[in-house]
């Protein structure tokens, strides 16, 4: 916090500060040197907070009417549908407010994608920012156990069943993890904890995540780095804050259309059958953010490469700062990346339609050539065309394009078609 | 630049299309038109209140309903029979109660806080009548399907006679809405079944598409306090979303970038 | 006392309460670890006994043990043919299918396919055995692995005829 110097004015203010800086603290985030360029993807950090808060107070609330028993977890979701006062609104935002939380954790990491927000020296950003999203996955997936329904039950079996991959002790694992010899009663009961536990744990990443984000400063679209402050930035208050929600009351609006609207539709209808042991649906599908994985794991023919395929799919985006070797930050100075990276949204749009059909003829077929594509594209492409790649010249600051100072006539040009 | 990405969501789109198409081969289900779909969906009472009787005369002699409880039936955005109405249906229920002072249990008329009384004392006794088909509780019914109230219309019309092609075992009967066509249940509707209370004929068509609408509620019985709340938070979104946009662009006037 | 005595005698000890220290950790946090292990109510259930006199041929029952779908399959002579015939080396986890039924009539195996535990249909599949809906695996009729994703053969439990119609499982 490079602020220091501030002193609060009135008196009981600097003796409060003088003890805990929590108003120097205020002053940095207000005063916050943000890029002016910033576009309507930049929103979408302000508006995942505002996504796990809902589902912290929400999660906290359906937790004081939830029952987590084998034999009543079913029956107590439809206690709270049914009894509890405005219960069937608060488990709508909490079980859609999932989903626009991944829609929205999606965008950003694309976002992060196609400006190259990930590369140095933002790239702890990056790794927190990673981390918060396999917790988030995990987070989801417990609590899409949570109400025993069918789907409950066999996203359970499943996606435990993963570990019995592990060779030698993975019996041993899956038995640990359920808490017996089959998904049952003990393996909802410390779900239950669990998904208590992580959003505070996420929580914490997201305030290391912003801590990280405040030491360089924000990424912009041109990707260079600025002068801060300078006429390149704008303060955070009020210019920042009144854009964030302004997007997110747009997002809202989009929100309470699901809500109020088709609260169901993004869920999968057997869940509201009650979980049983001895019938399998006839189609398993984790919810529709997981399905790109789901797709990898199930265009492996062996269950071990399978798990392992996976888990790197992940694992790649982890180390992305260091498999993308180009100096050039932003997609706009890259024309090939930039080709690349709409081969790569179309290649994970394919992936997540193949995770929700049958694993069998065609649809196996373009399954595994699209995770063919997505590994390519990671630890082929990205590494060799830092090296291969032509790159646009890159302007020296936000204003030069913008007011038409640059001494590049045909940069200037192809700049504003560009952005 | 523009037609590489126009390329590829044409790509990607043509995909989805092209695979979809492959995996429907289902027949189209049914739609009578349902007063409760839409921004301001309603359900029908008079519907609702004939669809009741479909089930309790009809369906209840082996479908539950365990997460209903009489009370249900007078509440507001329900069939909204009144107080009385349903302190009356109730009591045609028993149900067990007890332990009194003896230690004994005993069985007493249902009230409006009692659940439905479901017709098998288990499930494992439901499937045991019904040749080891388990009939499903109603309760979430349109909710658990596939289709939701156009699927179980559509079923509830869908006895045909089985193509020569298919053949049947004993107690199974032809669907062409079922998956696989081949269903437990036979054809629980007929003709003037039901003696509708209102005068309504009942037609297999009426006698669906009210018990049908019935069943929609039971298993989102609050869909309607849903669209009224969801009209008024939506439109109060617009309005702050309009006001807010108008204060940013106040703000941002104070710099020479458009927002 | 000499001076690199003295500082022998002070490794030895930081070495010495940093092990001890390590062993108190370690025991205190196994049981927070082992406490998530099938508990002694899960243990308990065991075995289970299973009337088996009213399957007629070519059905199967299924029953639950430790909370897992056990298939009982009273199979025909032309499945137990079939499941005899089969050359070995055809199988991706080779087993001869007198060593998984006993007696010959009697298939007892878990329904849990050994990919990801879905419960597998009965008598459907490419080699009419069981087909596991979720990720399109083949068992053959001895429940041997023939296609698909699965690794291995579904598991036979430790099972025993106790008299000639019931079957005690586990």
């Amino acid at each position: 916090m490079s602020d220091n110097s501030y002193t609060p004015d009135s008196k009981l203010g600097k003796w409060f500060n003088d003890r805990l800086p929590l108003l120097t603290l205020s002053k940095h985030l207000q005063d916050y040197p943000t890029p002016k360029n910033l576009n309507y993807w930049w929103t979408f950090g302000g508006i995942l907070t505002f996504c796990l808060i809902t589902q912290i107070v929400t999660g906290l609330i359906l937790a004081m009417h939830y029952v987590a028993h084998a034999d009543m977890a079913f029956e107590s979701v439809e206690h709270i549908m049914r009894n509890v006062n405005y219960g069937w609104l608060i488990r709508y935002v909490h079980a859609n407010g999932a989903s626009m939380f991944f829609l929205a954790v999606y965008i950003h990491i694309f976002r992060s994608l196609y400006y190259g927000s990930y590369k140095s020296p933002r790239e702890m950003i990056w790794i927190l920012g990673m981390i918060i999203y396999l917790l988030m996955m995990m987070t989801a997936f417990m609590g899409y156990v949570l109400p025993w329904g069918q789907m409950s039950f066999w996203g359970a079996t499943v996606i435990t069943n993963l570990f019995s991959a592990i060779p030698l002790i993975g019996e041993s694992i899956t038995t640990w993890l359920w808490g017996g010899y089959s998904v049952g009663n003990p393996t909802l009961t410390r779900f239950f904890s669990l998904h208590y536990l992580l959003p505070f744990l996420i929580l914490g990443l997201v305030v290391l995540h912003i801590w990280a984000l405040h030491v360089p400063g924000n990424n912009n679209p041109i990707g260079i780095e600025l002068k801060k402050p300078s006429k390149d930035t704008v303060p955070f208050h009020p210019y920042i804050v009144i854009k964030d929600l302004f997007a997110l009351l747009i997002f809202l609006i989009i929100f309470a259309f699901f809500v109020f609207y088709s609260p169901n539709i993004l869920g999968h209808a057997d869940n509201y059958i009650e979980a049983n042991p001895l019938v399998t649906p006839a189609h398993i599908v984790p919810e529709w953010y997981l399905l790109p994985f789901y797709a990898i794991l199930r265009s492996v023919p062996d269950k071990l490469l399978g798990v392992i395929a996976m888990f790197a799919a992940i694992f790649v985006l982890v180390i992305l700062p260091w498999l993308d070797t180009s100096k050039v930050r932003s997609a706009i100075f890259r024309p090939l990346y930039k080709q690349f990276y709409w081969f790569l949204v179309a290649d994970v749009l394919i992936l997540g339609y193949m995770g929700a059909m049958p694993a069998e003829g065609t649809y196996l077929l373009i399954a595994r050539v699209a995770t063919g594509y997505y590994f390519i594209h990671f630890l082929i492409i990205l590494p060799l065309l830092g090296h291969k790649e032509k790159t646009l010249e890159v302007p020296m600051s936000i204003m030069e394009p913008v007011l038409g100072g640059s001494a590049n006539p045909s940069f200037t040009k192809s700049l504003k078609k560009n952005i | 630049m523009k037609y590489t990405k126009i390329f590829l969501l044409l790509i990607t789109f043509l995909t989805f299309i092209s695979v979809s198409t492959a995996a429907e081969n289902s027949k189209k289900l049914l739609n009578p038109g349902w007063s409760f779909k839409g921004y301001f969906g309603k359900f029908d009472r008079a519907s609702l209140q004939r669809g009741y009787q479909v089930y309790t005369e009809v369906c209840a002699a082996c479908h539950s309903m365990k997460y209903l409880n009489y009370r249900n039936l007078a509440e507001n955005g329900g069939p909204e029979f009144s107080v009385e109405q349903a302190k009356i249906i109730a009591s045609q229920f028993e149900v067990e109660d007890g332990p009194n002072s003896d230690g004994d249990m005993f069985t007493r008329p249902a009230r409006l806080s009692d659940k439905f009384v479901s017709p098998y004392p288990n499930d494992e006794a439901a499937k045991a009548a019904n040749g080891g088909a388990y009939p499903p509780d109603m309760s979430v019914l349109v909710k658990a399907r596939k289709g939701g109230a156009n699927y179980i219309y559509s079923l509830l019309l869908g006895y045909e006679d089985p193509p020569p092609s298919v053949s049947l075992d004993d107690g199974v009967y032809y669907n062409a809405y079922m998956s696989g066509n081949k269903i437990k249940m036979a054809n629980p509707l007929s003709e003037n079944i039901v003696q509708y209370i209102d005068g309504t004929a009942s037609t297999e068509e009426q006698m669906a598409k009210d018990v049908v609408t019935f069943l929609a509620w039971a298993a989102e019985p609050h869909l309607e306090s849903r669209h009224k709340m969801g009209f008024k938070a939506i439109l109060y979104l617009f309005v702050i979303t309009i006001l807010v946009y108008f204060s940013m662009k106040k703000i941002w006037s104070r710099v020479e970038t458009k927002v | 006392m000499s001076e690199e005595k003295k500082v022998k005698r002070r490794d030895f000890i930081f070495t010495a309460s940093y092990a001890l220290g390590a062993v108190g950790v370690g025991a205190s946090v196994w049981p927070l670890i082992d406490q998530m292990n099938p508990d002694a109510s899960e243990r308990a259930l065991a075995s289970t006994e299973v009337d088996v006199s009213g399957i007629e041929r070519g059905q199967s029952i299924t029953v639950l043990w430790r909370g897992k779908p056990v298939f009982i399959k009273r199979r025909t002579e032309e499945e137990i043919n079939k499941a005899r015939q089969v050359d070995l080396k055809e199988l991706p986890d080779p087993e001869k299918d007198e060593d998984r039924a006993k007696n010959p009539e009697w298939l007892v195996m878990l329904g849990m396919c050994t990919h990801l535990g879905c419960v597998p249909l009965g008598n459907k599949g490419e080699y009419d055995g069981w087909f596991c809906p979720c990720h399109g695996s083949h068992y053959d009729t001895s429940g041997r692995i023939r296609k698909g994703p699965a690794p291995t053969n579904l598991e036979i439990p430790k099972y025993e005829f106790i008299s000639d119609s019931t079957i005690k499982i586990g």
